[in-house]
């Protein structure tokens, strides 16, 4: 199932926003809204629906179990069952849809300057809606994302899909309710081993999916992203989706990964700050209307690619057996298999790298990675020249990139730079990133944040475009670690990197030889790397890409760096999780200091959390609970 | 709205009183029916015994009798010929438009047959001489006329009956052989092991499982031991309610001649015309009214079958024993891979005093389901209920004959009104199932009373008798109909699974649906029939029939391409946990799937019992193991 077979899309897109500006919010909202069903739907309410889970045989099994560990009686579980549903059930209502939309049609009419949807997916989804149950699986850069989906499908008559949202939105007042009515459900975060949670979720989204109640939205990534990279996937609410393909109970399942991209993302500071320790705010409906400030800035343009519908039953052709399920009920609780558990996870992953592969990226984007390299700031014109460089490589290198037609480079180039005036200023021809204003700093550990703060935002604008970049500089600094110029060793490096960057980087488990080639038969088609039989080497005028492209991934390589110096160093043998965040912030901070680090991304919590993880995976360090 | 609803109520009434007839009219009719789902022979004094040269009455190279088809007249109409079957001589106005409709076939676009059976292109037999003397000094009736041989060389499957109209003919058998006796396959079976021979038995030829092509690799002398002349009621047991009967006799004689003497067996497959007593034990055969008389396994008293071993068979005739595993179940089932089948002790019933069909129409299939769910589960299956899904009820109505009366077509649309426009039913989901009550006359009522109580609950209306009848029809007529298809670039077969009943609505669905997305995939022009019902009730599962047909006008292989379908949706089956086979049997078209089916062990079973009885490989027809 590798993501190059299923290609990239065709630019095709549209402004949505231009219509909308030229009719009114109410007429928008008050439009006829004739979506084309799915044609194996069972027309239930929602009430039904949550009717039907709690009557299921597979409840039935598993409050059975728990009656025999917890000697809790049948009926207070089914009273709990009962209550959680009612906690977590959406209730899907055209007229808050209505409601919905005619806000959202304000809000963004003014805050984006356009919203890019590409034609031929709409087109594509409202085909794959008809035929089979569909999954929308957009990758998860702002709360805006799923307001947005549900904007395009009223606007586009598409059936309006159930979303899964985290808990803490429903806790705001009011609002929770509102996207309760708009076809949120709610999911706790820590679900843990809470056996009669799982249940009820599970067989609540088996439900929508088997009677194809209407399209299910959810984030594969799992959470937002805060560094506006993509995320490992998480692979149980996948699980629970797939099964009634599995188990017979649908012919097919089409999953559609949907890319979303923001010119200028809403959360971009705060994304920053939580990055370094600060909180994030509670997700309150006060803390929203304060936010309202938010929404008076433009923030660009946004593009929201629909992708190729992916059909379950051709992807799992021959690597799953059905017939694991004809000796025992299909109600009964089962573990996944192993092969089960692969092929999802294989999925998930596939899903990422079609989200990555078809993401719209912008011209800022390349600015933002040649700016982290420059952080001492550069000159308008170099600027403009490397990203223009920039642009021929990432195009080379497949990228969906996005450049105004008709329009100078210089133009391109400064309107993005205002655009971004919270991140970078231009002065007397040169540029430098925005550091954030406030009282001169007092010491040096709060200039230190300031600066770390602003590079982390800048680092945001670089990471929605690092997937492109990723396999060739892995290449590029295997080929410099490497012992030799042989293929074979420097495979071996490429290898030890992919495995140890895999919670940092997207990669399809067990395709190494897959990303390697990848990897070199960019570099080669770009004249930077030749092939011999055994050797690969740097060509001439390839050395300046091949030390570019180090630098990219040179954050994260220092960053690992310094927590494994920190972990040898400093720590006892064992310290708690919560210890180790904190102390190796101040550890990098102290050499950060001294200059003896040089990455403000060092300081990104988010990577302190990739290299335990890694660390973990590799059996470098182990962990307990106490 | 309330002074309207006495009316309203009083026009119900009296379209409900049109939908059912009422019973004391049709009593009299009834009663004095044979006791069978469709009489296939209108009269039956006049029928005779198989004959040795079926070709004189039957088809060489399609189903059924010669004098029986399906065409288009020169008007366009559809009409039936002959005069055996209910539907003779009618014309079928609707059959034209659905025909043309379902496929995107034309009447311009014809595909016939060959005419006839070009000799020269029949292989001369390979005969062995001493073996073929042997028989002939033994008295026993031989011939290696290509007619003769051709006709044994094939079963019922599409692609064997397509070669024949193209004139394809591939390896036949050498001989045929026609035994009389049990003594005489005794003897065959001796000379055959004597002379190293390949014996394949041949009953009725209604196989749809390959099971009678002779397998490539065989070579030596193939013999077909047709079994047609062993058709004797040898006797019958009043007391004890048995019948010993010759395994070479068909389904209809054994009835006919049953229900002369006032009995009946019940076993109605749909073959029934064509099919043998033997055949239905090799192959463990089902009948339409196993609800109330059992499948073949059940019906069985005592079997006698010759194997190069020498005979097998039980000592007595005791209902039930524990004597070790039933070696009644080696035989049933064993397609002609261990010997022949040639005499039977079956149970027989007095024939039924009043039998009676009915209909209810469901406003989806998923009701109808439940509903038959219901029955089943509390044990109140009428002979036989079945249901049809929304292509195949749609199918059925083409099969309707022109009306005689304009009061009749009235009727007809007032009763389509009442459903889809007053009860809200939609006519592209609606689907019926078929009813069939039999027994004494105050149970039979009482029972559908019970039955069609348990369908209202479901949303089902009583749709008259009719629409039960017509169905039935429909299943002794498909053969004919697809016949008809391949004048006109239509090919299409069908096929059965048994299936938990949690999965029935899953399995249809995916497989219906599997069939469809393979078509297209493979580039047939026009969206295929894919349709199905569900034909038995168990207590813990069903019984589900496929059809499936397309229009293979544009494909240069249209065969390998419906086996391709066929194979994918053979594959879909036991992925969505349904059965192999629930009676056709596995022969050589389903063999690849035998061991995931029933285990290496299970596999390894069979094949030693294989080996103890026929070492030789005597039986060598190379189905099943």
């Amino acid at each position: 199932m590798s993501a190059d077979a299923l290609g990239a899309e065709a630019d095709g897109f549209f402004d949505m926003l231009e219509e909308r500006r030229r009719s009114s919010d109410l007429s928008y909202a008050f439009r006829s809204f004739n979506p084309l069903p799915y044609r194996g739907a069972t027309d239930i309410s929602a009430s039904t629906l949550n009717r039907m889970v709690l009557e299921s045989q597979y409840l039935s099994y598993v409050i059975q179990e728990i009656m025999l560990e917890s000697d809790e009686p049948r009926e207070m579980l089914l009273e709990e069952a009962s209550a959680l549903l009612d906690e977590m059930s959406q209730n899907l209502q055209l007229g808050f849809i209505r409601l919905l939309g005619y806000a959202m049609n304000k809000v963004f009419k003014s805050v984006f300057s356009s919203i890019h949807v590409n034609e031929d997916g709409l087109t594509r989804l409202q085909q794959a809606i008809q035929e089979y149950p569909v999954i929308l699986l957009p990758n998860h850069r702002s709360y805006m994302d799923f307001l947005v989906l549900s904007y395009i499908m009223f606007t586009y008559d598409l059936s309006i899909p159930v979303i899964a949202a985290g808990i803490p939105l429903m806790g705001m007042k009011l609002i929770g309710e509102i996207f309760r009515r708009s076809g949120a459900f709610f999911i706790r975060r820590a679900i843990g081993s809470d056996k009669l949670y799982w249940a009820v979720l599970s067989e609540y989204v088996r439900t929508i999916v088997r009677t194809g109640y209407a399209p299910l939205e959810f984030y594969i990534e799992g959470l937002r992203s805060r560094t506006l990279k993509s995320l490992t996937p998480k692979l149980g609410m996948l699980h629970m989706v797939l099964e009634p393909f599995f188990k017979g109970e649908v012919f097919d399942i089409s999953l559609v990964p949907i890319s979303i991209s923001y010119e200028r993302v809403l959360e971009e500071s705060l994304l920053a700050h939580e990055l370094l320790g600060v909180p994030k705010p509670k997700e309150t409906t006060g803390a929203l209307l304060k936010a309202r400030t938010v929404l008076k800035e433009n923030y660009g343009c946004m593009h929201v690619f629909f992708g190729n519908p992916v059909s379950v039953r051709d992807l799992v052709k021959g690597k799953i057996n059905h017939r694991q399920y004809n000796l025992v009920p299909r109600d009964l609780p089962m573990k996944p298999s192993k092969e089960m558990q692969e092929f999802v996870s294989g999925l998930a992953h596939t899903i990422i790298r079609l989200q990555e592969r078809n993401v719209v990226l912008s011209a800022w984007n390349l600015m933002a990675v040649v700016l982290l390299q420059n952080l001492q700031g550069i000159d308008l014109d170099l600027l403009t020249q490397k990203t223009l460089w920039l642009r021929r490589l990432a195009q080379r290198f497949g990228a969906h990139l996005r450049w105004p037609e008709n329009v100078s480079d210089s133009e391109v180039m400064s309107s993005s730079v205002s655009l971004h005036h919270s991140v970078v200023r231009c002065e007397g021809g040169r540029v430098y990133l925005v550091e954030e204003e406030g009282p001169g700093p007092v010491t040096q550990e709060e200039g230190v944040f300031k600066q770390a703060a602003a590079v982390l935002m800048c680092a945001s604008y670089r990471n929605q475009a690092v997937h492109v970049f990723t396999r060739p500089a892995m290449v590029a600094v295997a080929m410099t670690t490497a012992a030799s110029h042989r293929t074979d060793d420097i495979f071996h490096n490429f290898t030890f990197l992919l495995e140890l960057f895999s919670n940092e980087f997207v990669v399809i488990p067990g395709q190494a030889v897959q990303d390697f080639e990848e990897g070199c038969s960019l570099l080669q088609e770009s004249g930077v790397i030749g092939r011999s039989d055994e050797e690969i080497y740097v060509k001439d005028n390839g050395q300046e890409t091949i030390i570019f492209l180090r630098a990219i991934l040179q954050p994260f390589i220092e960053s690992y760096q310094v927590v494994f110096r920190y972990l040898c160093e400093e720590s006892s043998q064992t310290l708690s999780e919560k210890m180790f965040s904190t102390n190796i912030r101040s550890f990098i901070m102290k050499l950060l200091i001294s200059g003896e680090v040089q990455s403000y991304e060092c300081l990104s919590s988010d990577l302190h959390k990739n290299v335990l993880s890694a660390l973990l995976r590799m059996d470098a360090v182990t962990k307990t609970k106490v | 709205m309330a002074s309207n609803s006495s009316s309203a109520q009083q026009r119900l009434r009296i379209i409900a009183g049109h939908l059912q007839k009422r019973p004391e009219e049709e009593n009299a009719s009834v009663a004095a029916q044979e006791c069978k789902a469709e009489a296939p022979r209108s009269e039956p004094s006049s029928a005779t015994p198989v004959p040795r040269r079926r070709q004189e009455i039957m088809k060489w190279n399609g189903w059924g009798y010669s004098d029986s088809r399906f065409l288009f007249n020169k008007k366009g109409q559809a009409e039936f010929t002959g005069k055996r079957y209910r539907l003779s001589g009618l014309i079928l106005p609707s059959l034209k438009d659905w025909f043309e409709g379902t496929f995107g076939a034309n009447l311009q676009h014809r595909s016939p047959a060959t005419p006839s059976l070009n000799l020269s292109a029949v292989a001369p037999p390979h005969l062995n001489q001493p073996f073929v003397e042997d028989l002939k000094a033994a008295g026993l009736s031989v011939s290696h006329d290509p007619e003769d041989r051709v006709f044994r060389a094939h079963g019922h499957c599409l692609h064997e009956v397509f070669a024949l109209r193209e004139g394809r003919i591939g390896r036949v058998p050498d001989v045929v052989v026609w035994p009389s006796c049990h003594n005489d396959v005794e003897k065959i079976v001796e000379l055959a092991c004597k002379h190293n021979v390949c014996l394949i038995p041949y009953g009725g030829g209604t196989s749809v499982s390959s099971a009678l092509e002779c397998p490539r690799e065989e070579t030596r002398s193939i013999v077909s031991l047709d079994t047609s002349q062993m058709n004797r009621i040898l006797w019958i047991d009043e007391k004890n309610l048995t019948a010993h009967v010759e395994a070479g006799i068909i389904g209809q004689d054994l009835e006919r001649q049953l229900n002369e003497r006032g009995y009946c067996t019940g076993h109605e497959p749909d073959s029934m015309e064509f099919s043998s007593l033997g055949g239905w034990v090799a192959t463990r055969a089902s009948g339409m009214k196993k609800n109330i008389y059992g499948n073949i396994e059940d019906l069985v008293v005592h079997i006698k079958m010759v194997t190069p071993r020498g005979v097998i068979e039980k000592s007595c005739l005791g209902p039930r024993m524990s004597t070790g595993p039933d070696i009644h179940h080696f035989i049933l089932g064993s397609e002609g891979t261990l010997g022949v089948v040639t005499e039977v002790t079956l149970k027989i019933r007095p024939v039924p005093e009043y039998q009676k069909y009915g209909s209810v129409v469901f406003p989806n299939f998923q009701q109808g389901v439940a509903c038959l769910r219901e029955v089943a589960r509390q044990r109140c299956a009428p002979a036989s209920i079945r249901l049809m899904d929304n292509e195949q009820f749609q199918f059925g109505h083409a099969l309707k004959p022109q009306v005689s009366s304009i009061f009749t077509s009235f009727l007809d649309g007032l009763k389509k009104f009442y459903i889809t426009k007053f009860k809200g039913f939609d006519p592209h989901h609606l689907c019926v199932a078929t009813l069939l009550f039999e027994g004494d006359r105050g149970k039979v009522l009482q029972h559908e009373k019970q039955v069609y109580d348990i369908a209202a609950k479901f949303g089902g209306l009583a749709a008259g008798e009719d629409n039960g009848q017509r169905g039935y029809m429909l299943t002794f007529v498909i053969a004919y109909l697809r016949d008809l298809g391949m004048d006109y670039y239509v090919i299409g077969e069908s096929f059965e699974t048994s299936v938990p009943w949690d999965r029935v609505l899953d399995l249809c669905r995916n497989v219906k649906e599997r069939i469809v997305r393979e078509c297209k995939e493979r580039g047939v022009q026009f969206p295929p029939l894919s349709t199905c019902r569900v034909t038995q009730t168990y207590d813990a599962g069903a019984c589900v029939y496929f059809y499936f047909a397309f229009n293979y006008r544009g494909l240069s292989d249209p065969v390998h391409i419906y086996e391709q379908v066929e194979h994918a949706a053979r594959e879909e089956i036991l992925a969505n946990g349904g059965s192999l086979s629930h009676h056709h049997g596995v022969g050589k078209l389903r063999k690849e799937w035998m061991k995931a089916s029933v285990s290496g062990v299970g596999l390894g079973m069979l094949k030693s019992v294989k080996e103890y009885v026929d070492p030789q490989n005597i039986f060598g027809n190379g189905n099943l193991l």
